[in-house]
């Protein structure tokens, strides 16, 4: 039983010109314990769509559409239809975010302990002695000195520090979601390395359900189970994470997989994808794609494609020309596209 | 071209904070070639940066010289003045670098007028032949835009028109895809590498992504820094697949990959510490002994290692790989 299931969810932002589409129609599930990564480049509306799941959106944003089904076997309800007081408490209690590691994330002028403290009541956390036992808990499981830590301003830590603080703040009422936007993006390779292996050490230990945004694909291919590929708004591909990474049937993620140079293996060609995304407030007729796309054909222009099953088990693609891409990609590729030449 | 055309000779660079002197840039030799590829890298606070913009004649070394074609850049004004046409920097930054009340004519204009002495339908023409050569199509559509107009990887690609205007024979870019997407990040790797062959240019590209360092200077070499000094220089294949420094053997094996069968069976290196020494209170001997899981009592932490040759021919500021004659990654088992 999934924890977390989305239906057709749309959001749209209303600006001046009009419009914009930036999630369409986003089905998908999430089942306990169990790693999503979503992934697509900026605009993608991967970010949108996280923010969407707590409804943190900005205020120009407005669901047209759709669902959010939160169900942990004791509570099951849907995120859209709670009132502001029960959506403090699914945000954090249920399901917490985990921001990019900038210094925007923490408030300047108070420590990390007030910080905690203030996340903790926020939430319904009063007792002010457990709020502390807890933080004291969490960042020892993230490998930082409680002492130091809680007495510290956020401008005195480096930025491995304040991201590992920003995990322990998210888990500090134990929730059985966490989203993570970018969560090593801008930290040196190390400290990277730390953020990774602590991310899949909590989550054994503390079993939560992650559903990672990023344009990084190698902490997907670190720590997914599941991968969603977004473009223009929606889910262009849903498939394993072996199978995304080695049988991609999109050729959106073939694009993606394929710009992405690596450190081992064979060097191949890296190939950029040709053009832009499409404009969300006027969508072309059609696959939004089309214009970038290598296997492209007239009839791709009749209708934006609905995500069909493909050649794998559980793995569908939003493409009428997925066997030409099977074709050329390979039924049963060990190596990632990217060692190929292009 | 004989020797070599752009040289950092023992450069250093110190800086004066509030709680005292720290140096940036220790003691740093590099020679560059006509038309090389090389790419520095290393973590935040390495010195990377520093040494990029001492390279490109931007900052003043403390100690050392800065050569091109044999000559010392700072030693007259002279030839400072040709160094800095000869010699342009990419920032970071594009949001950063562009000036957002210029359209993109008024950017390109002053240089073209300056240095080359091109005006009005001339330098039009010729302002419509850059921004055609960086990719910005169709250019006459370009020229009357402002940055704010622009997206993130076109704005790199103005700033790279821009550099070109003078006819530069070393582009130094210091992170200049780090702030967009993976594709068109590669798009402009790409477009810099092309540029590079196709003008005999020397480029010095600077990051702290190993992958994209090593796909930028695949026929090239790369400088691995680490608090301010250079820990190894090596080809670029070579480095990747056998680090012969323990730091950078320990980067490589921590460089999460874009392949889940690859990096989760990937062998890695546990250093002692996770903590980067301050550069304040930088630690005696090898700046990395207190990290390294090859360091030795009596050595590491006594006697600051230099660059030295192993046997293959690069070089690595290791005692212990220097006296074993085997990289890094040989002695620690991760080959």
């Amino acid at each position: 039983m999934p924890i977390l299931s989305v239906r057709n969810l749309s959001i749209e932002y209303r600006t001046r010109r009009g419009s914009v589409q930036a999630v369409r129609d986003v089905t998908f599930d999430l089942e306990p314990g169990q790693t999503l990564a979503i992934i697509g480049e900026s605009g993608s509306g991967k970010t949108t769509l996280a923010v969407g799941l707590i409804r943190l959106s900005s205020r120009n944003a407005r669901v047209t559409k759709g669902e959010i089904r939160y169900d942990d076997g004791k509570r099951a309800f849907n995120v859209l239809s709670l009132d502001t007081e029960m959506l403090r408490r699914f945000r954090w209690a249920d399901c917490a975010m985990v921001f990019q590691a900038a210094l925007s994330a923490f408030n300047p002028v108070i420590t990390i302990w007030e910080q905690f403290l203030d996340t903790g009541r926020a939430h319904g956390m009063d007792d002010k002695r457990k709020v502390h036992e807890r933080s004291r808990e969490l960042l020892e499981l993230v490998h930082l000195d409680p002492k130091r830590v809680l007495s510290a301003y956020a401008h005195e830590l480096s930025g491995g520090m304040r991201q590992r603080i920003l995990i322990a703040m998210a888990l500090l009422l134990d929730p059985r979601i966490v989203i993570l936007d970018e969560p090593t993006t801008a930290l040196d390779i190390l400290t990277q390395r730390a953020i990774i292996d602590l991310l899949r050490e909590l989550r054994g230990t503390l079993g939560f359900a992650t559903i990672f945004i990023s344009h990084d694909l190698s902490i997907a291919a670190e720590l997914a189970d599941r991968m969603l590929t977004m473009y223009a708004g929606r889910i262009v591909e849903r498939a394993t994470v072996d199978d995304l990474f080695y049988r991609p049937r999109h050729p959106y993620s073939v694009g993606l997989m394929r710009a992405v140079p690596r450190v081992s293996g064979a060097l191949g060609g890296v190939v950029s994808i040709p053009g832009s995304p499409p404009d969300l407030i006027r969508l072309p007729q059609g696959c939004t794609y089309y214009p970038r796309c290598p296997f492209h054909i007239e009839q791709c222009l009749e209708q934006d494609p609905p995500l069909i099953p493909v050649d794998t088990p559980h793995h569908e693609a939003a493409c009428i020309r997925w066997e030409a891409v099977a074709a050329a990609v390979g039924h049963d590729a060990k190596a990632p596209l990217a060692e190929r030449p292009a | 071209m004989t020797g070599p055309l752009i040289e950092l000779d023992r450069v250093s660079r110190t800086y004066g904070t509030p709680a005292g002197a720290i140096t940036a840039v220790s003691e740093v030799s590099l020679s560059l070639g006509e038309s090389e590829a090389i790419c520095i890298v290393g973590e935040s606070g390495c010195g990377k940066t520093t040494t990029g913009r001492m390279l490109a004649g931007l900052l003043r070394p403390s100690s050392g010289r800065l050569l091109f074609e044999g000559a010392d850049v700072w030693e007259n004004k002279g030839d400072l003045a040709r160094f800095r046409r000869a010699v342009q920097f990419v920032h970071q930054d594009p949001y950063a670098s562009l000036n957002p009340t210029r359209t993109i004519a008024q950017t390109l204009a002053p240089p073209l007028a300056k240095h080359k002495n091109l005006h009005g339908q001339v330098a039009r023409a010729e302002m419509i032949s850059l921004l055609e050569r960086v990719g910005l199509t169709p250019p006459a559509d370009f020229l009357l835009k402002y940055p704010h107009e622009l997206s993130g990887g076109q704005r790199q690609r103005v700033a790279i028109a821009r550099a070109l205007t003078v006819d530069p024979r070393v582009i130094v870019a210091d992170e200049a895809v780090s702030m967009v997407d993976v594709s068109i990040r590669i798009s402009l790797l790409n477009l810099l590498r092309n540029l590079a062959i196709e003008f005999h240019m020397t480029t010095v590209f600077i990051t702290h992504d190993l992958a994209v360092a090593r796909y930028f200077a695949r026929n090239g070499r790369i400088l691995v820094m680490y608090l301010g000094r250079v820990i190894e220089l090596a080809d670029t294949e070579q480095l990747v697949s056998d680090p012969a420094h323990p730091y950078s053997t320990a980067l490589i094996a921590a460089v999460p990959e874009a392949d889940p069968k690859i990096t989760r069976t990937k062998k890695r290196v546990s250093l002692k510490s996770a903590e980067v020494p301050s550069l304040l209170n930088l630690p005696p001997g090898c700046v990395f002994h207190p990290r390294c899981p090859l360091s030795e009592p009596g050595l590491c932490d006594v006697v600051v290692p230099t660059l030295g040759d192993l046997p293959d021919g690069r070089s690595v500021a290791c005692h212990v790989a220097l006296r074993e004659r085997q990289p890094a990654a040989e002695l620690l088992g991760v080959r």
